[in-house]
C-alpha cells in the first residue's frame, strides 16, 4: 500500500511556542490513521500544519508526491483534502443546505451522495433550511463531517468528531465514518475516544510533546494495554 | 440523533424581528411627542433619506469590518474622495444640472456618481494593497496606518482643490418638495431613500441568492473554514473592500447634494455616525447596519426637534442602550 500522506521532519512554531519538534509519519492509501496522544501533544497543530492553516517552520509534507509544505490553505483544500476541524466551525448565519453548498465548491450538490448522507444523517434533512447555528453540537458535527464527504476527496483529515457527544450519537458517527473507509478514502483521525479509535483505525501514531513516539498497528495497541498506559497513562478501555 | 421522515415538512427558520421592530416602535412613539403630524412627517422623511445616506456609507465599512477583521479609521477618505470627484463631472455641465429637466439632470448626475464609485473603489484597491495588506491581524497598526491614509487624503484634497468650500447645488429638478396635504417632503430625500434602498436590496440579493454572497457571509464569520473548503479569500477581501470603498464615493455624492457643498472634511463628523451604525448593527451584519442607520437618523432628528441640547450625545445613548440590550449589536454575525 502506497503512502497518500508523507511528513517528514516537520517542525511547526506558534509564536514563540515550539509545538512540532520533526514530525515523521505516512498514512497510507485507503486506510484509517489514528492519530493520538495526550492533550497538548501537538495533534491538532499537526492537522493544521498539513492543511497550511499553520506553517511549517521547516520540514516536508507531501501528498499524493506533491510538496504542498509551501501551498496556501485553498490550494491544498483543491488538491482533494477535506478538514473536520476539532471546533466543528460550520458557518452558523448560513443554512445547512447553504453550508453545504459552499463546500461542493465546483458544482452543484450531487443528488446520490446527498441522499448517502441523509442515510447516516437524516437530521441534516429535517433541519435542510434551518440555520446551522441552531443545530445542536450532534448535528453541527454532522453538519461538518458532511460538508468535508459531499465531493470525494483524496484525504479526509479529521479533529476528535466524538468529542462531547452523546454515546447514540458517537455511533451513528462511527458507523458513517467506517462507511467513508470502506468506500475507499483516507483518512487521518484525531481522537481521543478509544473505543471509536479501535472500531475505526487500521493504523496508529501516537504523539507525545510535538513528536510521534510510538506508530504500528491499531489493533497491536489495543491488545497491549501495558504499552497503552506507557504510551497513553491509561489503558483503552479506561478511556471509553 | 432524531430519527425522522424524509417526508416530514421542514421547519421554517426562525426570524429575529425585534431589531426590525426598534424604529417602528421609535417613530410611532414621537407621534404624540411632537403633537403636530405634519411636523412628524417631515422629521420622519428625513430620518430615514439621512438613514439611507449614512447606510450607503457605512454598508462597505461592516463587510470590511466583519470579513476581513480591518479597522478602517481612513473610510471616511473614501467618502471625501467620492465627493470631490463628482465635482469634476458636474462644474462643467453645470448648465445642464440647473436646467428644468430631470432627464438632463440625471444625464449629468449618473456619470458623477458612476466615476465617484470608479475612483473611490480603484482608491480602495490602492489602499488596501499598500496600507492594510502589511497589517492584517494587527489592530493597533491598522488605526494608525488607515488614520495615518485619512490625513494624507485629506491633505491632498486641500491641495488639489484648495481649502475653500465647494458649492454642490442640487440639480433643478430635484429642487423643492413634494406636497401632500400640509406635508412637505423634499423631493432629493426621495430620491435618496430609493437610492438607499436599492443598494440595500441589491446587496441583500447579491449575499442571499448567490454563491458570492454565501461567500462573504461565511467568510465574516469564519475566515479561515471558507479557506480550508478551497477558496482563496484574499481576492474575496479585495473585491469587499474595493465594493466598499465605491459605495462609500456613492455616498459621499449624495451627502455633498444633501449638504450642497463639498469639504475634504466633510467626513469628519460622519465617521463617528458610521462606525456608531456599524456597531450598534453588529459587525459584519446588512441587515443591522440598515436598521442601525435609520435608527441613528430618527435619534439625531426627532431628539434634534424635541430636546435639542441632547442632539449632540443622543447617538452615544442610542448606542450605549442597544449595546446593554445586545452587547454584540442589533445582529451578532461575527463572535468578535
Amino acid at each position: 500500500m502506497s503512502d497518500l500522506l508523507k511528513l517528514s521532519g516537520v517542525h511547526t512554531h506558534i509564536g514563540r511556542y515550539h509545538i512540532l519538534q520533526g514530525i515523521d509519519l505516512a498514512v497510507p492509501q485507503g486506510q484509517v490513521t489514528m492519530l493520538l496522544g495526550r492533550n497538548g501533544a501537538g495533534k491538532t497543530t499537526t492537522l493544521r500544519t498539513i492543511m497550511g492553516l499553520w506553517q511549517a517552520s521547516s520540514g516536508e509534507i507531501s501528498l499524493a508526491g506533491m510538496r504542498i509544505e509551501s501551498c496556501a490553505t485553498p490550494d491544498i483544500a483543491r488538491l482533494g483534502v477535506g478538514y473536520v476541524p476539532e471546533s466543528m466551525a460550520v458557518f452558523s448565519d448560513l443554512t445547512v443546505k447553504e453550508n453545504l453548498v459552499l463546500a461542493a465548491r465546483d458544482g452543484p450538490l450531487d443528488d446520490t451522495q446527498l441522499d448517502w448522507i441523509f442515510g447516516f444523517f437524516p437530521a441534516l434533512r429535517r433541519f435542510w433550511l434551518s440555520r446551522a447555528g441552531s443545530l445542536s453540537g450532534g448535528q453541527k458535527q454532522m453538519l461538518s463531517i458532511a460538508r468535508a464527504i459531499i465531493e470525494p476527496r483524496k484525504l479526509l483529515l479529521i479533529d476528535e468528531p466524538t468529542k462531547g457527544l452523546a454515546p447514540a450519537i458517537v455511533m451513528a458517527l462511527i458507523e458513517c465514518l467506517k462507511e467513508i473507509k470502506r468506500k475507499g478514502a483516507t483518512i487521518l483521525l484525531v481522537e481521543q475516544n478509544f473505543f471509536a479509535a479501535r472500531e475505526l483505525g487500521d493504523n496508529v501514531l501516537v504523539m507525545d510533546n510535538g513528536t510521534i513516539v510510538h506508530r504500528g498497528e491499531m489493533a497491536a495497541l489495543a491488545a497491549d494495554v501495558p504499552l497503552q498506559e506507557r504510551l497513553l497513562g491509561l489503558s483503552l478501555e479506561a478511556h471509553q | 440523533m432524531t430519527d425522522l421522515a424524509a417526508t416530514d415538512p421542514l421547519p421554517k427558520p426562525k426570524r429575529d424581528i425585534a431589531p426590525v421592530l426598534l424604529p417602528i416602535a421609535l417613530a410611532l412613539l414621537t407621534i404624540p411627542l411632537i403633537g403636530s403630524t405634519s411636523s412628524w412627517l417631515t422629521l420622519t422623511a428625513a430620518s430615514l433619506a439621512m438613514g439611507m445616506m449614512i447606510f450607503i456609507m457605512a454598508s462597505g465599512l461592516t463587510l470590511v469590518f466583519g470579513l476581513m477583521d480591518v479597522l478602517n479609521f481612513g473610510h471616511g477618505a473614501f467618502i471625501a474622495v467620492g465627493a470631490y470627484v463628482a465635482t469634476l463631472v458636474l462644474a462643467p455641465f453645470a448648465a445642464s444640472i440647473q436646467a428644468d429637466s430631470l432627464w438632463m439632470n440625471l444625464a449629468v448626475l449618473a456619470p458623477a456618481a458612476l466615476l465617484s464609485m470608479a475612483v473611490s473603489g480603484a482608491l480602495g484597491l490602492v489602499v488596501e494593497r499598500v496600507l492594510i495588506l502589511p497589517v492584517y491581524g494587527q489592530h493597533l497598526k491598522q488605526i494608525l496606518m488607515t488614520t495615518g491614509g485619512l490625513i494624507v487624503a485629506e491633505q491632498t484634497l486641500y491641495a488639489l482643490w484648495g481649502p475653500q468650500i465647494i458649492p454642490m447645488p442640487l440639480p433643478a429638478s430635484l429642487r423643492g418638495s413634494f406636497i401632500l396635504g400640509d406635508v412637505a417632503i423634499a423631493k432629493y430625500r426621495v430620491l435618496a431613500m430609493l437610492i438607499g434602498l436599492a443598494v440595500f436590496i441589491a446587496i441583500q440579493l447579491v449575499l442571499n441568492r448567490t454563491k458570492l454572497g454565501l461567500l462573504i457571509r461565511a467568510g465574516v464569520e469564519n475566515r479561515e473554514m471558507v479557506e480550508a473548503l478551497g477558496y482563496r479569500i484574499r481576492r474575496l477581501f479585495l473585491g469587499v473592500f474595493m465594493t466598499g470603498s465605491a459605495l462609500a464615493g456613492l455616498g459621499g455624492v449624495m451627502w455633498a447634494l444633501y449638504r450642497e457643498q463639498v469639504h475634504a472634511s466633510m467626513s469628519d463628523d460622519l465617521t463617528v455616525l458610521i462606525f456608531i451604525v456599524v456597531i450598534i448593527g453588529g459587525l459584519g451584519s446588512i441587515g443591522g447596519c440598515f436598521i442601525g442607520a435609520i435608527l441613528v437618523a430618527m435619534v439625531a432628528n426627532y431628539g434634534g426637534f424635541l430636546v435639542p441640547k441632547l442632539a449632540l450625545v443622543s447617538n452615544i445613548l442610542l448606542m450605549v442602550a442597544i449595546l446593554m440590550w445586545r452587547p454584540r449589536g442589533l445582529y451578532a454575525v461575527t463572535s468578535r
